[in-house]
Formats: C-alpha cells, structure tokens, sequence
C-alpha cells in the first residue's frame, strides 16, 4: 500500500520546486499563451477580400441584391472586370480573380441556376471560398430566391477559430503536462536527487504519484488560461458549463501527465525528456486526433491508431462542451476512454520505473 | 550487521567489484580505502540496494537485500558521493523532506536531529536556501538528512571530500559518537590520516581486496609508519592524498 506521507514529501516538496523556479512557471504560463497567439494566428483561416469577379447577365433586382450580399459579407471583394474579359481561367491565370459568378439572364425566376468557379490550386482555399458563397447565396434562398439550402450547424458563419481553439486547447494542454512530469523526473535523475530518494524505501507508485499531484493543479490552471485567452482574442463561444469543462480536463491533465511519467522511465536526461514529450503529443495531435483530419476518412489503420491518442477524447468533450453545450450525459464514453488510458499508463510506468541506478 | 559473499559487480566486460567478502559488525567504523575507480561507490550502492550485483549476495541485518530490499533501506541513513539535498529548497526543508520520504513522524525527526543541528551550528541557518550555504555546511546538512530516521547503519560516501579541516574534525567526531552510540558506520574516504579513525579498513584496487584489517595490524603486518605508506605499498599509491 502507498503510504500517505511519503506521497505528500515528494508532493510538497514538488510545489517548493514550482514555486521557486521560474523555468517551471514559465512553461505554465508563458509557453500556452505564446502557442495559442502564434497557432492561432496561423491557423486562422478566414477568408477576407477574396477577389471574386461577378458576370451579371441579369442586371436587375434580384441579381444586385446577391452581388450586394457578396459585397457586406466581408470576405469577398468584388473586382470590376469588362464582360469582354470575363473569362474564368484567364483571371484565375492572371491571379486577378480566385473565384469568378455568372449570374444567367433570368436570375429572380424560379430555380436560377447559377456557375461559381474556383481557384482550386489552394485546395483548402478553395474549399473555404465554396462554402462561404454557398453560405451567402443560401441568404438569398431564404427570400425565395434560389434553391439552394446549405445547412450548417453550430458554426453558422464557418468562423475557422470556433474549429481551431478548441483544438489547441486539447494540443497545448497534453504538451504541457506531458513535459512538467517527464521533466521533473528526469531532472532529479540529471542532478543525482533520485538516488537520494531511491535509496529511501519508497516504492515507484509513491514517487510517481507525488510528481503527478502537484502538477494536476498546475494542468488545470493552463486549462482555463488557454480557455480564457482563447475566448478573449478569439472571440470562440463556450456553451457548456465549466463544471463540467473542470471534471473533464482534470481527467485530460491527469492523463497527460501520466504520459510524461511514462516518456521519463525511457529519457535519462532532461534534454532526451522534453525532445520524447514534444515528439509524441505534438504531431500525433495534430494529425492523428481529428484535429485537423476528420478520423472518418483516414486509412483503417491510422484509424485504430488514433484510439490510443487522448487529445481524440478530449477533442470530441471540448468540441462538445464549447460549440454544443454538451453535458456529461453525452460525453461520459469518452471521459471512461481517458481513464482507462491513464489506468493503463500508469500501471506501465510504475513497472517501467527503476528503484535501482542502470 | 553486514556480510557479502563473493560480491561482484560488472558494466558490460569491465569489473568493477570483484569477489569481495566482508563483514562488519555492530558499533564498528569501517573504512573504504582506494584511489579513483577502484571500487568504493560501486560497492557501496550495491550495500544500499542501489546497484543489483552482478553476483554474489549481501545480507544487512541478516536480511537477503535482493530480497527485502525495503526492509533493509529503512535501515539504512546513506549520504552519497554526489552532493544531493535540492539548492531551492530551505535547508529545514530538505530534513522534513527526507523525514518524510522514510515516514519519520515531524517530532520524532527533530528528536533525532536537534542535537547533531546544534552540534554542527546549523541551527541558524534552517531557513536559509541550501544553495546559500557554504559547502561544508552543506555536506554537514546532507549528514544530518541521512540520519533524520535515526538509522542503525550509517554509510557516507567520501563525506568529507571537498570540505575544511574544520568540517572535517567535526564529521569524524559524529562519526565516532554515531558508533559510540551503538550504529555502525561505514565510510569511504581519499584521506589517509582518516583512515586512523576507523576500527577496521579496507583497501581496494580496481574492484579487488588488497587489504583488510584495523589500521594498526595492517601498518605492523606490512611493516609501515602510518596509512600514507602503506597505502603506497599495497595499492601504489595512486592518486592517494596526504594531509
Ligand atoms: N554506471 C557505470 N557504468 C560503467 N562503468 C561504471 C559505472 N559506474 C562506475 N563505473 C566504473 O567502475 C569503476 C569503479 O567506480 P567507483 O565509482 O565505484 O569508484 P570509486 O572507488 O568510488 O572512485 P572515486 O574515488 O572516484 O569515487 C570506475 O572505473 C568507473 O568508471
Ligand atoms: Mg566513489
């Protein structure tokens, strides 16, 4: 049985080192923060002034009420091109245009049909610039103009950070935890502290679960702060309760950490901890747990690999908590999936962790 | 209070330990002699049960160490070779740690230790960052956690190495209470007029005995004035120190 006190020196000890060291502290709070502004930035992938040029054959109400709506949305900008030289692959050629309409003569009559061309040498653009002019001109089915009714929930503008914070919330949180615990192990094997402890009789799941403690809380401070300055300069909504965002990033944090236990029973050094910990949470993140790629359409295989990355549970909660207001009800499967993966993390490094020196 | 048998320790094809027999009994101050390399950490982790032997077997207490290895640690107040206790923290910090880690309840670890704090003039400087204070006040506090659970085996890897004369007088003075007091001590050192102190030594060379025995029989046996000689008689002398 672990004893109590043992777990609460190695803990208490772990908050001293906290408090007292400003690498550690920086980590938590500068690191997430300077990540969320530069991925953010970058990955912000609203379109604004998309040149689009517009053949209006029909010039009467109907058609300049849709060019008028091309006009306010914002992301596109209309460039005035002679009907002579409306000639789609041309403008595409001559980067003048990334996307051209033409509006037929009986625009305003029932089922106008209506040619948008894309510039699909950006395919991601492209794709952008699609749905957007399907968003605007499904405005115009609603005056029973068009047929056309593009349906899309829960991000009625297609707003790219609704998609991209909650994201980095997951990335940025596993990263985090998983180099706080990798780091502080390893550290105490570097500066010679472990045989100290190794030479007390504590066993490896006293030591381990002193290191994860102190670090829970830390996990949740990031949590909020990411939370926070996401919604702060990314205007993201958050339709939950942070209660349950409390309960279920408690499990994540706990999760991570108990991965950055793990990357430190193989890492001797500090150096090979935080390359381990960087290397494993961030790209499989990325790739790997619906964050950028839907898992739907990945290969069979990658498909049971993302099973065992935990921002993919994480992703489905926080997705769910922000855009949806999901509750627990609706996400306690995924909540049970980053148990069972901490259960298992930790029982794998307790029997990984040496009481011995080599 | 200790026994090995045959101990032998390898890294890969190099040997570091080599067939050593020993045994130490209660209340005795046993000496580690031997230049850079010969042997004296690797044997003494092995003491611990920081280092799984290659071969061989060690009984603490009449305890298999391979075996209970826990029981046996709660025996045992170990200062390592490498200076260990954490800078950032208050040096009272470090002996509530290290009370804590063994599961010694608070007052019964200022019991244990009070007296050696005022002994050594650590007192005043309890809320002082360790990283603060002077090296041999250092090694002095990194004494005093290794016996905050007031352990009957003590074993201090080159304690004094690197500290005043000062310090040096002081340390072997706790060390011979500590024996006095009934603990047994076992202590490595590159200083041969220590070597005095202790009841019994031993001297290795890479990983071998090369003598064994109090300090006086060994100094008759080969016909020496003092340990310096003898040392440079039976193990050349490499790298030993004079003070
Ligand atoms: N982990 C290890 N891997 C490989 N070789 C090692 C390891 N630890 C010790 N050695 C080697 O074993 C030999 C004995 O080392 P040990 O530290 O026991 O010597 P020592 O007598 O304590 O020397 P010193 O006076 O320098 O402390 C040395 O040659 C050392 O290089
Ligand atoms: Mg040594």
């Amino acid at each position: 049985m672990p004893n109590l006190n043992r777990i609460r020196a190695i803990a208490g000890k772990e908050v001293y080192h906290i408090l007292r060291d400003s690498r550690t502290l920086a980590i938590v709070i500068l690191m997430p923060i300077l990540q969320l502004i530069i991925f953010g930035y970058a990955m912000n992938m609203e379109l604004q002034n998309v040149p689009l040029a517009i053949s209006d054959l029909a010039h009467n109400h109907a058609s300049r009420r849709i060019i008028q709506a091309f006009e306010q949305s914002g992301y596109f900008r209309i460039i005035p091109v002679a009907v002579e030289d409306f000639v789609p692959e041309e403008l595409f050629r001559q980067r003048k245009a990334q996307a051209t309409l033409s509006i037929p003569r009986d625009c305003g009559e029932e089922r106008t049909q209506m040619l948008l061309k894309v510039d699909a040498s950006d395919p991601n653009t492209a794709q952008l610039i699609q749905n957007y002019a399907l968003g605007i001109l499904g405005g115009g089915a609603k005056s029973g103009l068009l047929d056309l009714r593009p349906f899309i929930l829960y991000n009625p503008d297609l707003k790219s950070s609704f998609f991209f914070v909650p994201g980095l919330i997951a990335m940025i949180l596993v990263m985090i935890c998983a180099l706080l615990t990798s780091i502080s192990i390893s550290r105490e094997k570097e500066m010679g502290t472990m045989e100290q402890i190794l030479v007390s009789p504590v066993s490896a799941l006293e030591i381990l679960l002193g290191k994860v403690i102190p670090y829970i809380l830390l996990g949740l401070l990031d949590a909020f702060l990411i939370l926070g300055v996401g919604m702060l300069l990314f205007k993201v909504p958050f339709a939950g309760s942070f209660v349950v965002f409390l309960g279920f990033s408690f499990l994540y944090v706990l999760c991570a950490l108990c991965l950055g236990l793990l990357v430190s029973t193989i890492a001797k050094t500090q150096q090979a901890a935080m390359m381990m910990a960087l290397g494993i949470t961030l790209l499989p993140t990325l790739l790997l747990s619906g964050y950028l790629f839907p898992i739907p359409s990945m290969p069979a295989v990658l498909q049971k690999i993302t099973l065992i990355i935990p921002a993919r549970y994480y992703l489905v909660i926080i997705r769910g908590i922000m855009l949806k207001g999901n509750s627990v009800a609706e996400l306690y499967q995924a909540g049970l999936s980053l148990i069972v993966m901490t259960i298992v993390m930790l029982i794998v490094a307790v029997k990984r962790f040496k009481l011995r020196l080599i | 209070m200790i026994k090995t048998e045959e101990l032998t320790r390898k890294f890969g094809d190099f040997i570091a330990v080599d067939h050593l027999n020993l045994q130490i009994v209660r209340g005795e101050i046993f000496g580690f002699l031997g230049a850079n390399g010969a042997g004296k950490t690797t044997t003494i982790r092995m003491l611990c049960g920081l280092l799984m032997p290659s071969s061989g077997r060690i009984w603490v207490n009449n305890l298999d160490v391979a075996k209970e290895g826990e029981k046996v640690k709660k025996s045992i107040g170990y200062m390592s070779q490498r200076f260990s206790l954490y800078q950032d923290l208050k040096a009272k910090e470090n002996l509530e740690f290290y009370a804590g880690v063994y599961a010694t309840p608070r007052a019964e670890a200022w019991e244990n230790t009070l007296p050696l704090l005022e002994q050594f003039g650590l007192k005043e400087s309890l809320n002082m960052r360790t990283a603060e204070l002077p090296m041999g006040y250092k090694q002095r506090l990194s004494l005093v956690c290794a016996l905050v659970h007031n352990p009957p085996l003590v074993i201090l890897d080159e304690p004094t190495s690197g500290v005043d004369p000062q310090a040096r007088r002081e340390f072997w003075q706790v060390i011979n209470q500590l024996a006095f007091a009934g603990k047994t001590v076992l202590v490595s050192t590159h200083f041969m007029d220590e070597a005095e102190y202790c009841h019994r030594v031993i001297i290795m060379q890479a990983g071998k005995e090369v003598a064994l025995g109090p300090p006086r029989e060994l100094k008759q046996r080969f016909e020496v004035q003092n340990m310096q000689e003898l040392f440079m008689k039976v193990a050349g002398g490499i790298n030993a120190k004079l003070k």
